[in-house]
């Protein structure tokens, strides 16, 4: 039930004006939102959207502009003054900790006292009964850490729709879901808007905002570009007032960026795994993957994907089975010895496992190639610079200084940083996880084609994605997990559908 | 998607090695002890480790506190040298009456904790430096006081030092070990059942996410500075029951001494990970290595040193590994 116009905006924001060093963020950006609606915040990578969030909720003091909450101009000096004054906030970075259990995280700040202590079984029950509420079985009491970033993201979303606020904002809640979560976080933000909460959502699922939205509000560079119901604006329009370009019809977008691979079908495997598992982690899979050969894993939260990658980077020890790399056998013990057999793996969690934020884009993007090289053959400051600027611009780095620190990005741009690091130390194999997280819609579409270029040229690539789309549209093969066991290798041989390989993953089918 | 209980079991487990560990490590210590020396295995022997580090017990719950934020506190060991000072000087040069003077030595090694907490917090300084820069003015201050040792002749105080409290068995501890179990129960009850210690272990575990969670990061910050400077100014006060004296070289070197002790207890450095009994079990072994040199009668006092050394560089790096294999 979209909004009546005729209502009052539960918040209003005038003029809002954010700077930082060097940058713009906010220039006069207006906004509104209803009570009762999913309102969508659209624009590119670096457009805003996340500076706009922390602004509204006091993370970032503004520079200028007002905020209107029912009716009154009200200043919010933080997240807590936020939280009470009724805006519940996921932040873009998961922001939990990681130390403490799930049940913490989710209750941490607003725990069941009695007598004045914690009551933990209160709080477990409280927990596990909002968890229980996005279909999420997962032990409570366990340490956050212990679960996939994917879970984190759904765990700081429970902690967020379990207060009852008037307002919920979710900035790139759905990055890391898949389509069944998404299902289940979509019934929730239904509910939670029919009972005439406002809901504010950043996506770059073009999908998943015209299923959910009833308006959206696109920034284009810190600017107001406009507001639109979601009903009278085609996804193409979209797109090109999100990229400030004329409206373009560009027809089908090619729906198959995938070449045949160099050497043909027959080309000799680079990497072949044989009953390669480790216990509590990944049953025993065999997967081979040819030089030129773009092999997808698609799977649910938690099938198992990144940890089967991660074996093959040697990130995790197998507890058993073998792999030969162009037909030797190797024993993959450690990432470096992964790296000198030409394999590079980008992790799917760029915050602990990828960047390094105190550090700048140039010192980022050269920092595995640095690795491989060794010590004692450091990078010529200008070929350094070479290197970063024309990745800067391969990839459509916002801002495009070399000299940037990596945490003031954008989470788009963080994204693209990580991927130039492992795109420019020339692998043999490269392991992709969620490569495209949070990565707007036209930058989505480069890295593709980059990809689908790369293994034109020979490389070898293993490929994990949520998105089964992307997947059908780049992979030569896909394997299937489900419940940490590889169930179906299917080659994409056109006849390959999302519907299939959904059907074949509760199917569980053998191949 | 479904998750193992088993699974969900051990990765809860994992948090307990460290603790695991020194528990076995306390046993093993007292077993090697009553084999090797003849009463060794007394309930006395044990007693007299608690009445002995009855005060260190004190300042390690503290520093539990600073490092489970993942702070430091080097103030401790001068905090503690000028509370006993301060104690003397207005005891014995000035007759205040030691009901008055206690509780005001607690002030002020409160309210010393606090500014440095808020110093930490507002100027973003590192806590190391603050508290560094804590602990010249504290020992600096005991010697404007004297440069001499004050001893204490106040009847309070030396009746105070001499009460035994009997226990059954023929065995008696000194009031300084009850307000030590005291300080432990209150500070397990804080720090894993109230609100306060749960944001501390969450700052441990992450200040930007605290703060982004809504939590009152500031606060923390600045109590557990200030818990420190309180239990360091009680360590003294027990110190000076203990000593019966005020001086400006008292208890140097304890604030290492009493981050072993926390180290030892299985808390992470890093903070965010550990247990208030985990402390508790390190000033045990802390103690225990001590009494087993005395016992052994040949070796020089500085051995205690050498295996605490020792011991520390081993539960640090137990303490990576546990950490390197937190990640599934
Ligand atoms: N702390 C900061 N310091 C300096 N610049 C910053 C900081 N935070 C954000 N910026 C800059 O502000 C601009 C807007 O960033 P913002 O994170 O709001 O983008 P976004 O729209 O959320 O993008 P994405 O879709 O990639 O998440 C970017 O150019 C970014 O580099
Ligand atoms: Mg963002």
């Amino acid at each position: 039930m979209p909004a009546q116009s005729a209502q009052q905006p539960v918040l209003e924001v005038r003029g809002i004006r954010k700077e930082f060093p060097g940058v713009v963020a906010l220039d006069g950006v207006d906004f509104r939102l209803f009570p009762g609606e999913v309102h969508a915040l659209m624009g590119e990578n670096g457009a805003g959207k996340s500076t706009l969030i922390k602004v509204l909720t006091g993370v970032h003091p503004s520079d200028g502009g007002e905020v209107v909450l029912d009716g009154r101009p009200v200043r919010i000096a933080g997240p807590l003054q936020a939280q009470l004054a009724g805006i519940s906030t996921v932040y873009q970075e998961v922001n939990l900790c990681p130390n403490l259990s799930v049940a913490e995280n989710i209750l941490i700040g607003r725990e069941p006292r009695r007598f004045g202590l914690v009551h933990w079984s209160e709080l477990r029950r409280r927990a596990a009964e909002s968890v229980a509420d996005l279909d999420l079985d997962i032990d409570v009491s366990a340490p956050l850490d212990s679960y996939s970033t994917a879970v984190q993201q759904l765990v700081a979303i429970v902690r967020a729709v379990e207060v009852s606020a008037k307002v919920l904002i979710l900035d790139e809640p759905t990055s890391s879901l898949d389509r069944e979560e998404v299902r289940q976080l979509f019934a929730v933000m239904r509910r939670l808007r029919d009972q005439g909460v406002a809901i504010l959502f950043v996506s770059h699922f073009l999908d998943q905002v015209y299923e959910i939205c009833d308006r959206m509000t696109v920034l284009l560079g810190g600017r107001l570009e406009g507001e639109y119901l979601t009903g009278e604006l085609r996804q193409v329009d979209l797109v090109a007032r999100m990229i400030g370009g004329e409206p373009s019809d560009p027809g089908e977008p090619s729906d198959s960026a995938r070449r045949e691979p160099a050497e043909g079908a027959d080309a000799p495997p680079f990497l072949r795994a044989d009953g390669l598992a480790r216990s509590g982690a990944i049953e025993p899979y065999d997967l081979t993957i040819r030089s030129g050969e773009v092999v997808g894993l698609a799977g649910l939260l938690g099938s198992g994907r990144t940890e089967a990658a991660r074996l093959l980077f040697g990130a995790d020890h197998s507890t058993r089975g073998s792999v030969r790399i162009e037909g030797a056998e190797v024993s993959l013990r450690t990432p470096r010895t992964a790296i000198s057999h030409g394999i590079a793996f980008c992790p799917e969690d760029r915050k602990t496992e990828g960047l390094i934020g105190e550090l700048t884009v140039r010192e980022n993007i050269v920092l595995a190639l640095q690795a491989a090289r060794g010590w004692t053959r450091p990078l010529s400051g200008t070929r350094q610079d070479e290197i970063a600027l024309h990745w800067i611009r391969a990839l459509g780095i916002r801002p495009g200084n070399p000299e940037a620190l990596v945490r003031n990005l954008s989470g788009g741009n963080q994204q693209k940083v990580l991927l130039a690091r492992w795109l420019i130390t020339d692998p043999k194999l490269l392991i992709l996880d969620e490569p495209t997280r949070g990565i707007d819609v036209g930058a989505k579409a480069e890295i593709q084609k980059l990809v689908a270029d790369l293994a034109g040229d020979g490389m070898s690539v293993l490929f994990i994605s949520a998105e089964l789309e992307e997947v059908l549209r780049l992979c030569h093969r896909v394997g299937v997990l489900r419940d940490r066991r590889l169930v179906a290798e299917l080659p994409n041989d056109g006849s390959l559908t999302p519907e299939s390989i959904m059907a074949t993953i509760a199917s569980g089918a053998q191949s | 998607m479904t998750s193992n209980p088993m699974a969900g079991a051990v990765r809860r487990g994992r948090q307990y090695v460290p603790l695991l560990v020194t528990s076995v490590l306390l046993v093993l210590m007292f077993s090697v002890g009553s084999v090797q020396y003849d009463g060794f295995l007394s309930g006395q022997v044990l007693l007299n480790l608690l009445i002995d580090n009855a005060f260190l017990l004190v300042v390690a719950v503290g520093m539990t506190f600073v490092v489970l934020t993942g702070g430091i506190d080097l103030s401790v060991g001068a905090v503690v040298a000028l509370s006993t000072m301060l104690s003397a000087w207005l005891v014995e040069r000035h007759g205040w009456p030691p009901l008055l003077v206690i509780p005001l030595v607690l002030v002020v090694g409160t309210v010393a904790g606090f500014v440095m907490g808020w110093v930490i917090h507002s100027f973003e300084i590192q806590p190391f430096i603050v508290t560094l820069a804590g602990m010249f003015l504290a020992r600096g201050l005991c010697y404007t006081i004297s440069i001499d040792s004050i001893s204490i002749t106040d009847p309070t105080y030396t009746a105070f030092a001499q009460t035994r409290i009997p226990l059954p068995g023929d065995l008696f501890v000194s009031p300084s070990v009850l307000v030590a179990v005291g300080v432990v129960a209150v500070a397990f009850v804080v720090l894993h059942h109230t609100r306060l210690g749960r944001n501390v272990y969450a700052l441990g575990g992450s200040e930007q996410s605290a703060l982004l969670m809504g939590l009152p990061v500031a606060r923390t910050k600045i109590a557990v500075y200030a818990v420190s400077g309180f239990c360091s100014s009680l360590g003294g006060v027990l110190l000076t029951f203990y000593m019966l004296s005020g001086y400006g070289l008292h208890a140097v070197g304890l604030e290492l001494d009493a981050i072993a002790a926390v180290v030892i207890g299985g808390t992470l450095l890093t903070g965010g990970s550990g247990y208030l009994l985990g402390t508790v079990l390190g000033v045990l072994v802390l103690g225990l290595i001590q009494t087993l040199i005395s016992f052994q009668g040949t070796l020089s006092s500085w051995w205690t040193r050498i295996v605490i050394g020792g011991l520390l560089f081993v539960f640090i790096l137990l303490q990576r590994l546990i950490v390197g294999r937190r990640k599934v």
